[in-house]
């Protein structure tokens, strides 16, 4: 056990030398900066086989019929691609990445509550993509029920789901672990002084995600358990045949799975909430408004399950309570982008990739936001559903919503956890493309939606091809984008300008340590004052 | 804090699977009340009050402990396992007898001479009682670690936490059975 | 799980809890055979809700520990049951 009293102030957390050596000493670390670290190198790696297979899709796609690859293919390719992006990128990213390396310095602390846990947490994860990763290249083919996994078609697939399905589970238990130490850290482990509403909103916004992770994910966990159940024994719970209704899979599903959008969007949400003070170097404007609503979003999100199985065959009140419910949930996300905006006017604006993002996010949210009222409406649902707008509605929300503010929280934290500051001019560079490469690829899709291109097919009519050209070309110029970023930061990390302490001239406590942090982050645990808090610019 | 908040998922694991239960006893509410004749409320009963007493004996072993009571903790933490080891018994006899007679998910018997509503009764005993006996025996599993530790002494009155997170989830797994039990065994 | 002052709970009472909760026990099975229709259900259900309102307040420590925990413990409950019902409104109006 390393004794606290020997770590030297001054060492960074990346050059510290502690009881392991080598690769050991970052897979065996309890230090929550490191294991931020391994959650964003597995998960990079994991988010370009994502995208790889995002843009196989595309080029399918790029014509009618049989391009480079037959139904049975695309089918898991749409599967493997959403297991991935949502189980391994967007609902651990941002916490495991931002959350874990962030939160304990942002409120003054050392570390996590449970440190050791918090690994555990990513050997979890490490755990669930390695069985996915098996399902995909053992067994009776890919699986190809789409990352949703609907009951019957779930346990009569041939395919091999049964290790998908349980990597799933283990990575619900990463979620679940991680929810738990966020949660004791924030009730616990504040700074002396540091109340509630002191805290900054990043933070906030972890803990209302932990609160959701904590209780939402069991359900999965046990439906996820059902269907192999059913898979393995035949139990019956969801197979009409033996009296089991395929509707209740769907309820339980997304019992979990609509909690867990708000698991995306609410830490994308906080990064927001961080970016852009610092870049208008102005106080947020409505702190508690945003912090009640991301409470409230996190509450409300519990109950509007049901506008995800508007056509399931469900009873005709279910609808449109689900509908009314949804139309609820909207209202704080909307108080959040009031806020946003008002803290920029009359701000002192500093046109950086960070705040570019942040200004992007604004953008897609709204879109993905607004075509979600279309969504959410029963009648015009009716319409739009299992369509291409769907897939363009879910991009702008969680692509667009979750992934900018990844791509800003790393632009805006890569000096703090690097020590090292990127090419400004290729950040924005990266960005541009990305951007419009972004608008290109999922813009057509809500226009082949309401002309009635399906989702989830590998063929289409000869009259949706043009805009379906057009959408794979915004693929290929978003992937450059990704390139240059990805390029851009690795260079920065291993050779790049030496950061100072404050870059972007920021008012939490991270920006009042070194570049990079020192291990046990703060010489002294900062004590707040009557008159501190964040962003007082 | 930290077993609360874990104890908060596993009542959110077992509720999704009371949800299920809730839902096909409303539809099928004849066929509950016939399959739920298979059951032996005797032995259902028995198992109940075993799970409750051993409750209070783990509870019991707190106040023990702050007391520093060490050789009333050790008895009372041995007396909730063996009651445990009891309860898991009656259950390996419940299902012996059940699996015997061709009533197991899957069976050909289950699936040919029953109706939908009862095969659905009795996939749902077994996953949810199934579930529950995994639990039990995770608690002995924590119960057995506290006992180590308080017999070494590394667990005392002035760090309880294993013993009391310990005695946590066990009421925890008590509590899923007060439900268990009239849900199963009670439906006349 | 720390308290500012630990607070020893006395043997006996924890005898008197689980003297009630067999009671309880007994008086659910009773319940059930006095065939009150759909209701029973409901009345085996109130019992089984009297008796994990004492393992979690006495057994469980939770009268004797701080407040928050007691909201929390309540939250979740209600939210499963708001969940229930919430499906059940697909159900019922079928």
């Amino acid at each position: 056990m390393q004794t606290a009293n020997h770590i030297p102030h001054e060492v960074s957390y990346l050059d510290y030398k502690g009881k392991y050596k080598g690769i050991f000493s970052w897979i065996l670390s309890t230090d929550h900066k490191r294991i931020a670290m391994l959650y964003l190198f597995s998960m990079m790696t994991l988010f370009l086989v994502g995208l790889g297979l995002g843009l196989a899709m595309k080029l399918e796609l790029i014509a009618p019929g049989r391009t480079i690859m037959g139904p049975q293919t695309y089918n898991a390719i749409f599967t493997v691609h959403g297991v991935i992006m949502i189980f391994m990128i967007v609902i651990p990213g941002l916490a495991a990445v931002f959350g874990n390396f962030f939160l304990p310095i942002m409120i003054g602390a050392k570390d996590v509550a449970f440190p050791k846990v918090n690994l555990l947490s990513w050997y979890f994860y490490l755990t669930g993509a390695l069985l996915v990763i098996t399902s995909v290249l053992f067994g009776n083919g890919t699986p190809d029920t789409g990352w949703t996994f609907y009951a019957p078609y779930s346990f009569k697939t041939g395919t091999n789901l049964l290790p998908a399905i349980f990597g799933a589970f283990v990575l619900g238990f990463s979620s679940i672990l991680t929810g738990l130490n966020f949660i004791v850290t924030i009730h616990r482990m504040r700074a002396p002084g540091m109340t509630w509403l002191k805290m900054p909103l990043f933070p906030w916004s972890l803990y209302a995600t932990a609160w959701i992770q904590l209780l939402a994910t069991p359900v999965i966990g046990i439906t996820l358990v059902l269907v192999s159940l059913e898979r393995i024994f035949g139990i019956g719970v969801f197979d009409p045949a033996l009296g089991g209704d395929p509707i209740l899979y769907q309820h339980l599903f997304w019992i979990y799975s609509h909690p867990a959008v708000y698991v995306m969007i609410l830490p994308a949400m906080g990064v927001i909430s961080e970016i852009i003070p610092t870049f208008s170097q102005k106080h947020i404007f409505g702190y508690k408004a945003i912090v009640f609503s991301s409470l409230a979003i996190a509450f409300v999100g519990y109950f509007v399950w049901g506008h995800h199985m508007f056509t399931s065959g469900m009873s005709g009140t279910a609808q449109y309570t689900f509908s009314l419910l949804t139309f609820l949930v909207a209202i704080p996300s909307a108080i959040k982008v009031f806020n946003w905006i008002a803290t920029m006017h009359k701000g002192s604006l500093n046109l950086e990739a960070p705040f570019l993002w942040a200004l992007s996010f604004i953008f897609v949210f709204m879109i993905g936001g607004l075509s979600g009222l279309v969504l959410g409406a029963l009648a015009t649902n009716v319409y739009v559903h299992d369509t291409a707008f769907v897939v363009a509605h879910f991009h702008f929300i969680v692509f667009g919503g979750t992934g900018f503010a990844f791509f800003g929280a790393i632009h805006y934290w890569f000096p703090k956890m690097f020590g090292r500051m990127y090419d400004k001019a290729w950040a924005k560079i990266g960005w541009v493309f990305f951007f419009i490469g972004f608008l290109t690829l999922y813009s057509p899709m809500f226009y082949l939606g309401m002309m009635g291109m399906p989702r989830r097919y590998y063929d289409y009519l000869p009259e949706f091809q043009p805009a379906n050209i057009l959408s794979t070309i915004g693929s290929w110029v978003m992937a450059f984008g990704v390139l240059i970023i990805i390029i851009n930061l690795f260079r920065a990390a291993k050779s790049g300008p030496v950061a100072e302490m404050n870059p972007w001239h920021g008012k939490t406590l991270e920006w009042t340590v070194a570049s990079p942090p020192p291990v046990e982050n703060f010489e002294e645990i900062p004590v707040y004052g009557v008159n501190d808090g964040p962003y007082q610019y | 804090m930290g077993m609360w908040l874990f104890i908060f998922t596993e009542l959110l694991l077992f509720g999704g699977l009371f949800l299920i239960y809730s839902i096909y006893r409303y539809l099928n509410p004849e066929a509950f009340r016939l399959a739920a004749h298979e059951l032996d409320t005797f032995i259902g009963a028995f198992n109940t009050i075993i799970l409750l007493i051993s409750s209070m004996t783990i509870a019991m072993s707190t106040s023990a402990l702050q007391q520093k009571n060490k050789k009333l903790t050790i008895y009372l933490i041995v007396i909730t396992l063996l009651l445990a080891v009891v309860f898991l018994i009656n259950k390996y006899f419940e299902w012996g007898i059940k699996i015997k007679h061709g009533i197991y998910p899957g069976s050909e018997h289950l699936i040919n001479d029953f109706s939908q509503g009862e095969i659905l009764f009795f996939a749902l005993y077994f996953v949810m009682t199934g579930l529950h006996a995994l639990h039990i025996i995770a608690g002995m599993v924590v119960m057995s670690v506290a006992l180590v530790r308080v017999q070494k002494g590394t667990v005392n009155a002035n760090r309880p936490s294993l013993l009391e997170n310990a005695g946590l989830y066990w009421h925890l797994v008590d509590l899923i059975w007060i439900f268990l039990f009239p849900l199963f065994y009670l439906i006349h | 799980m720390e308290n500012e002052k630990p607070h020893i709970v006395p043997y006996r009472i924890y005898f008197y809890i689980l003297a009630a909760l067999v009671t309880f026990t007994f008086m659910s099975i009773g319940i059930t055979y006095l065939n009150f229709g759909p209701y029973s259900v409901l009345g085996a259900m109130i019992v089984a809700i009297l008796k994990s309102f004492l393992v979690l307040t006495f057994f469980m420590h939770l009268k004797f520990d701080q407040p928050f925990l007691r909201i929390m413990v309540s939250g979740v409950f209600l939210l499963f049951i708001a969940i229930v019902f919430l499906t059940f409104i697909d159900y019922l109006y079928r």
